[in-house]
């Protein structure tokens, strides 16, 4: 099993209600499928998916991306407008 | 020493960004504001609130820079965004770019800008003047 860190911006911090939160995973799990786990237990999520940015140790990642114990996490929410 | 990349609350002032991105090669610096606009498409402002994940946010404007760096002869570049709550009028983007020539440094600068708005990890809370507020996503 590994531990990580999710960080929680803008509005999935509004949703989840926390700025951050701990999550232990199977070993081998992706930022796709812990992403999935989340839109489970926080259904309001489920609307980013598909216009998300994925981070892992503040640089991008790719659904793909395989997870390693004490990685920081982040599911980006689309960023902000104007033009 | 102004340094080239920051996310700070503090007030931006892009007179030493500006004095800081030029050197003697350069014959063009352009600096752009982003300004805290009093509407949204008609509807009234209040206020804004930025948010950054800002230990991310500030290694993706220097990779954004690279970018621009990387497409056109430019010099140095400083992106100073501020986060918080913004009052109408206040500054909540620097973008300056040096450049030997000006076509170069008003390219690279909407770039940056755009880019910014593409993928750096900050977000705009808008808060009405009718009392509601909403991330803009």
């Amino acid at each position: 099993m590994i531990t990580v860190t999710v960080r929680f911006f803008a509005g999935h911090r509004d949703i989840v209600g926390r700025a951050s939160a701990q999550y232990t995973l199977a070993a081998g799990t992706t930022l796709g499928q812990l992403w999935e786990q989340l839109v489970t237990e926080y259904p309001r999520l489920a609307g980013y998916t598909g216009r998300l940015l994925f981070a892992v140790n503040q640089q991008f990642g790719q659904p793909s991306t395989i997870l390693a114990d004490g990685d920081e996490v982040a599911f980006i929410p689309p960023v902000s407008g104007g033009r | 020493m102004v340094e080239p990349f920051v996310i700070t609350t503090e007030p931006l002032d892009p007179a030493p960004l500006a004095a800081a991105a030029q050197t003697p090669d350069d014959g063009a610096v352009v600096v752009f504001s982003g300004v805290v606009r009093n509407n949204f498409g008609g509807r009234p402002t209040a206020f804004l609130v930025y948010e950054a994940y800002t230990e991310m946010a500030v290694p993706v404007l220097r990779q954004i820079a690279d970018e621009a760096r990387a497409r056109w002869p430019i010099g140095r570049v400083c992106v100073h965004h501020r986060v918080g709550r913004l009052e109408i009028g206040e500054t909540a983007v620097l973008v300056v770019v040096a450049a030997p020539h000006r076509d170069a440094a008003f390219a690279a600068a909407a770039y940056i800008m755009d880019r910014i708005k593409e993928i750096a990890p900050i977000w705009k809370q808008e808060h009405w003047a009718d009392g509601a507020a909403e991330w803009r996503e």
